[in-house]
C-alpha cells in the first residue's frame, strides 16, 4: 500500500544512507535534456476573435494556463524519462508513460484545435469544400448529417474528452472516433477536426448547457485547415 | 421503490472484484425484478445552497446540484427503464448495452449524494474532525503519520486525476485507502466510502479556473467529519442506509 511505503521509505533510505549502500546522485547536466522541448503554440487570431462562440476569457485561460500547463508537464515527463533512461532505470523511464501520454496528447489535441479553428468573420464557419465535401457526402450521406453525428458523439462523452473526424489510413474513408481525457489519436487514423469537450473548453460561458456549445462551434469552424489535413492525410 | 442500497449492489454486480460478484449472486441479496418500476428523484441538499461560501460559491452549489446532480438522476432513471424494457423482453444485448449508462448516471447519482452529504459549513461542528471524528482521525494518524500527512497525500491524488473523476477516503476491511476514481465510476467494490470529493472541473471552474489545487486547499474547511466519523464506524451497507435517511430516498 502507498500510505505504508512512504511512511517507511524514509527511513529505509536513512538506514541505506548510514551503510553508504546509496552514493550521492551523479550530476548529470539538466541541459542535456534541454533538446526538443515543446512550447506553446502562438495562436493565429485574438483571444476574443471567436466571440460570441467562445468567450474571450475561455480562450485566454485554455491556452495561457491550460495548454500551457501540457507543454510544461510533457516537458517534465520527457526530461524524467531521459535522466532516467541515461542511469539505466528502465522501470522508473516506463512508469511515465501514463503522463507523457496525458501531456504530451494534450499538447497535441490542443495545438490541432487551435488551428481547426478560425474567426467567424474570416476563414471560421460555413461548410467544408472540394474534396473533403465530396467524402463527407459519400461518407456521411451529407454534412448535415456528419454535423448531427458529431454532436451526438460530442455529447455522449462520459467525463472529458474529444471527438475526431478523423480519416481511416486503411480504407481512405472518413470517421467519427471519441477519445477520453487527453488520449491522442493516433495508429490508423489520422486526426482532420477536433473538438474539446472538457469543461474547460465551455463552462464559463455555457455552464452545464454543454449541447449550446456544440451548436455554437461549428460558427468558428476552419474547414481550410481541416480540408488542407485531409488532402495530405 | 429501490433504495440506493440496490443500485449500489447492481453496480457492484457489474463492476466489482470476481469474489463480490460470486457473493452477491450466491447470497441473493441481488433481485433483477427489484429494479421495475424504480425512479430516483433529486435528494435537496442538507445545507443552503450559499452554505459553503466562501469555499464554494453559491452559483456552483445550485448548478452543481440543480443541473449536474438533476441530470444523473434523469439520465439514470432513462436508464433503468430501458432496462426494465430489455429485461421483460427478454433482450440480453440490449441489456449489456445499457451498462455504460446506468454505470454512469447511476455513479453520478451516488456519488453526488454521498458528496453533499460529506460537505457542511465552514467553522460548523461537523467540521471540526478533532471534536466529532476522534475515530476516524486516529485511523487516519495510524496510517499517514499525521493529519497534516494525509491531508498532503489526498491533496496529491487529487491534484493528479488525469481527466474528470473522484477522489475518496475508503475503508478497506481494517484499513484506510486514498482511491481516485474516473469520470463516474462508483466504490463499488466493497470498500466503505468515507468521503469523497468531486475533481470534474465544474466542481470548481466557476471559481478556481484552472486553479484546482487551490479548489482542493479549501475543500478542507468543509468537510463534514461527523458524517465522516459515522461512515468509518458503520458498515457498508449504513452508509446507504443513512444517506437514504438522511435526503429522503
Ligand atoms: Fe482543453
Ligand atoms: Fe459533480
Amino acid at each position: 500500500m502507498a500510505s505504508t511505503l512512504l511512511r517507511t521509505s524514509p527511513v529505509i533510505r536513512g538506514a541505506l544512507r548510514a551503510s553508504g549502500a546509496i552514493k550521492p546522485a551523479v550530476g548529470i547536466a539538466s541541459t542535456t535534456f534541454v533538446r526538443g522541448k515543446a512550447t506553446l503554440p502562438d495562436l493565429k487570431y485574438d483571444y476574443g476573435a471567436l466571440e460570441p462562440h467562445i468567450s474571450g476569457k475561455i480562450m485566454e485561460l485554455h491556452h495561457k494556463k491550460h495548454h500551457q500547463t501540457y507543454v510544461t508537464g510533457l516537458n517534465t515527463a520527457l526530461e524524467t524519462i531521459a535522466e532516467a533512461e541515461s542511469k539505466g532505470d528502465f522501470t522508473k523511464a516506463a512508469s511515465v508513460a501514463p503522463l507523457l501520454n496525458f501531456h504530451g496528447g494534450g499538447h497535441l489535441n490542443h495545438s490541432l484545435f487551435w488551428e481547426n479553428l478560425a474567426p467567424a468573420s474570416r476563414e471560421g464557419g460555413g461548410e467544408p469544400s472540394g474534396v473533403l465535401k465530396t467524402a463527407i457526402n459519400e461518407d456521411f450521406g451529407s454534412f448535415d448529417t456528419f454535423r448531427k453525428q458529431m454532436n451526438t458523439a460530442l455529447a455522449g462523452i462520459q467525463g472529458s474528452g474529444w471527438a475526431w473526424l478523423v480519416k481511416d489510413k486503411q480504407s481512405g474513408t472518413l470517421g467519427l472516433v471519441t477519445r477520453a481525457n487527453q488520449d491522442p489519436v493516433t495508429g490508423q487514423y489520422v486526426p482532420l477536426l477536433g473538438i474539446d469537450a472538457w469543461e474547460h473548453a465551455y463552462y464559463l460561458q455555457y455552464e452545464n448547457r454543454k449541447a449550446e456549445y456544440f451548436e455554437a462551434i461549428w460558427n468558428v469552424i476552419n474547414w481550410k485547415t481541416v480540408g488542407s489535413r485531409f488532402e495530405k492525410a | 421503490m429501490v433504495n440506493l442500497g440496490t443500485l449500489v449492489q447492481y453496480l457492484a454486480l457489474q463492476g466489482g472484484p470476481q469474489q463480490q460478484q460470486q457473493q452477491i449472486l450466491s447470497g441473493d441479496q441481488f433481485n433483477m425484478s427489484l429494479i421495475t418500476e424504480t425512479t430516483y428523484t433529486l435528494p435537496s441538499l442538507p445545507y443552503a445552497y450559499d452554505a459553503l461560501e466562501p469555499h464554494i460559491s453559491s452559483q456552483i452549489m445550485t448548478l452543481h446540484h440543480d443541473k449536474h446532480h438533476q441530470a444523473y438522476v434523469d439520465g439514470l432513471n432513462a436508464a433503468l427503464k430501458g432496462l426494465v424494457a430489455a429485461v421483460k423482453a427478454n433482450d440480453l444485448p440490449a441489456q449489456i448495452a445499457l451498462q455504460p449508462r446506468i454505470r454512469f448516471h447511476g455513479g453520478g447519482h451516488i456519488n453526488h449524494a454521498l458528496f453533499w452529504a460529506n460537505l457542511a459549513p465552514a467553522g460548523s461542528e461537523e467540521t471540526n474532525a478533532d471534536k466529532v471524528a476522534g475515530g476516524l482521525v486516529s485511523a487516519i494518524e495510524g496510517v499517514w503519520g499525521s493529519m497534516e500527512g494525509f491531508r498532503k497525500e489526498f491533496g496529491a491524488a487529487l491534484v493528479g486525476i488525469q481527466g474528470s473523476g473522484w477522489g475518496w477516503l475508503v475503508k478497506d476491511g481494517q484499513t484506510l485507502k486514498i482511491v481516485t476514481t474516473k469520470d463516474q465510476d462508483p466504490i463499488v467494490g466493497g470498500e466503505v466510502p468515507i468521503f469523497g470529493v468531486d475533481m470534474w472541473e465544474h466542481a470548481y471552474y466557476l471559481q478556481y479556473l484552472n486553479v484546482k489545487a487551490k479548489y482542493v486547499e479549501n475543500i478542507w474547511n468543509v468537510i463534514n467529519w461527523k458524517t465522516a466519523e459515522e461512515r468509518f464506524l458503520g458498515e457498508r451497507d449504513d452508509v446507504f442506509e443513512a444517506l437514504r435517511a438522511a435526503l429522503k430516498f
